[in-house]
């Protein structure tokens, strides 16, 4: 449901059925409300069935890059003789984006026991769930149900009474966007700085403390135990679009809309409706200009690629964007792009972890040509520089940061570059003064 | 380090810090068993450093450098290797701030839905004027933070430990009040 708005008609209400009702937070609540079926199933079943099932619903990476789950459980090594160890990137930090942080404030269990699944998948006997240090509230809701499902037998050195060992720490960050990227994530939690690493190895075979490792997301992992319980059929069922998306997405609405808010949809679910019907619509009087569909790092879609998009990974594609995170960046005709652009660059430029050159340099450059622009000394050469930089900042660095700071730049500069143009021929009174 | 270089370096704190302290241990007695308690959750002890700057902040409000060099002892790496993390981390800080510490996000979505006129007000109304200063009667200090996860309510702020949603101009005055 759209919380804190109430449900919509159109919505497909599978995560967020909870959102709002506090009594699903305890064990007991939980368990009332259906809660642990799942665990208690796939515990019945081998490791291998719980990972099929979840490779059979088409489940994909809610977090943003949208991997198959199933496939990624399966590169885990068999037999290794190793720890092995699932890490639940809680890190939600993709401006725009903010559904795990319901999900953890309302429905903590359905999380634990997504991750209790997902370990006994997998062979992991302990998972970390690393939580962005600002999360305070659902950190501290997060730590009473750990302790609940320790006290209630469903973690800790028996199960649900199979005799499977699944231990679960809740590990606090301290401040930083680049640990929402898994091995930034894992070096940070090995108490490292939050650098990411050159890929391969990939996690599953050499993950946090170099043991094999599966990172998945609080979303992604709170779908596991109804795909369990209703089947994998139900859930690849779930397509309005490609029916390579399957399932629900929650879509975090915020920007120039009436209702923003978390909105559960069938993938595939048309953005005007998310838009227009579900989030209101826009402000009194204002007319949609754009939309950053899936979290800040993906290109920005102007009010005609949104007329006609299935909200599914494919087809924002097709439509030159990505679903990435399902953060929902709506922005309306009273919109300044260029201001706008140079606030997600500096945003990208203060969280380089500055490994990388292009992405220490080029994050940092982009945002002062950005300032001069709006400063009104810009060059009509500023937007080549601009796209030259951002082509260098392009495939070329250790994680996608660097990229991510240039998909809005190089969309922004090709859909809305009469903006730009009129800040650099002093058509527009500057924005900013004094740089 | 030997008795007469410890004096040496008691010394030069005290000519250029004027009235520096000695630091008192932070991880004794219950301290020390949080710590014991949290080896016990990781297979190294180097993974503990994130959860150990955590409770020397919460309990001396930052991070100092002597401090930094008790954590540095008690996980079994160096200085230099904890003031690389420390540093990396926005929350953690690495100088005194107010008793309050406020941050005021003002990433893009909450930038369109006028949080820069929030982070303004609350500038003016705490005292604090200027970004990362400390208010004159020491009670806040106001910063700018990035992106808190909370887009759709315009515009989220942290007190020290509290997540206040939907914060505009208007409202302050009644949330500052909270904080004496």
């Amino acid at each position: 449901m759209g919380f804190p708005h109430p449900s919509h008609p159109k919505e497909t209400v599978v995560l967020s059925k909870h959102f709002g009702d506090a009594g699903a937070r305890s064990y007991q609540g939980w368990v009332e409300r259906g809660g642990y079926v799942g665990l208690r199933q796939a515990l019945g079943m081998t490791p291998d069935e719980v990972t099929n099932a979840v490779k059979e619903s088409g489940l994909r990476g809610r977090g943003g890059a949208g991997f198959p789950t199933g496939l990624k459980w399966s590169f885990m090594p068999k037999n290794s003789g190793k720890s092995h160890y699932l890490v639940c990137n809680a890190d939600e930090s993709e401006p725009g984006t903010f559904k795990d942080r319901e999900i953890m404030r309302w429905t903590p269990h359905a999380l634990i026991e997504g991750c209790a699944i997902a370990s006994y998948a997998i062979g992991a006997e302990t998972c970390y769930i690393y939580i962005r240090g600002e999360f305070t509230e659902p950190l501290r809701i997060m730590q009473d149900a750990v302790a609940e499902a320790y006290a209630n037998g469903a973690l800790g050195g028996n199960v649900l009474g199979s005799g499977k060992r699944i231990e679960m720490v809740l590990h606090r960050g301290a401040g930083a966007y680049i640990c929402g990227e898994e091995t930034g994530l894992m070096n940070s939690l090995e108490g490292k700085r939050g650098n990411p690493r050159i890929k391969p190895p990939f996690p599953a075979q050499a993950g946090v403390f170099g043991m094999p490792t599966t990172v998945n997301n609080v979303e992604t992992l709170a779908a596991v135990p109804h795909i369990i319980v209703r089947g994998a059929a139900w859930h690849k069922g779930l397509v309005l679009g490609n029916p390579k998306s399957t399932g629900t997405k929650l879509i975090s609405v915020c920007g120039h809309v009436q209702r923003p808010g978390n909105y559960e949809i069938t993938l595939g679910f048309p953005m005007k409706e998310l838009i227009f019907d579900l989030a209101g619509g826009m402000r009194e009087g204002r007319t949609l200009k754009a939309v950053i569909p899936g979290g800040s790092s993906v290109p920005i879609m102007n009010a005609a690629e949104v007329e006609d998009c299935p909200t599914d990974y494919e087809n924002i594609q097709a439509h030159g964007s990505m679903l990435g995170s399902g953060g929902m960046i709506v922005m309306d005709d009273s919109t300044d792009m260029v201001y706008q652009i140079w606030r997600l660059a500096r945003f990208y430029a203060h969280e380089s972890c500055a490994q990388c050159t292009q992405c220490r340099e080029g994050t940092a450059w982009t945002t002062k040509v950005l300032e001069r622009i709006l400063a009104g000394k810009g060059k009509p050469e500023d937007l080549d520089l601009l796209l030259d930089l951002s082509e260098n900042m392009t495939g070329k660095t250790i994680c996608v940061l660097s990229d991510s700071c240039a998909a809005p730049v190089v969309s922004g500069i090709q859909k809305f570059k009469s903006e730009f143009e009129a800040y650099i021929s002093k058509a527009r009174k500057p924005a900013m003064v004094g740089v | 380090m030997s008795e007469h270089l410890a004096q040496l370096h008691g010394q030069k704190r005290g000519r250029s810090g004027g009235h520096a302290a000695p630091h008192e241990p932070i991880f004794v007695d219950a301290t020390r068993a949080e710590l014991e308690q949290l080896f016990t959750r990781y297979p190294t002890k180097a993974a503990c450093l994130l959860p150990a700057l955590w409770i020397v902040q919460r309990l001396r409000g930052w991070i100092s450098e002597p401090a930094m060099g008790e954590v540095a002892d008690v996980l079994g790496l160096t200085p230099a290797y904890v003031k690389g993390v420390v540093t990396f981390y926005t929350m953690y800080h690495t100088h005194p701030v107010g008793r309050h510490f406020i941050q005021v996000c003002t990433t893009s979505p909450c930038g369109l839905c006028g949080a820069e006129d929030t982070l303004r007000a609350l500038l003016e109304a705490t005292g604090c004027r200027e970004l990362g200063a400390t208010s004159p009667d020491g009670r806040f200090t106001v910063s700018e933070v990035e992106c808190l996860g909370a887009c759709g309510f315009p515009t989220p702020i942290m007190v020290d430990d509290d997540f206040i949603e939907s914060v505009t101009p208007d409202r302050i005055g009644e949330i500052l009040k909270r904080y004496a």
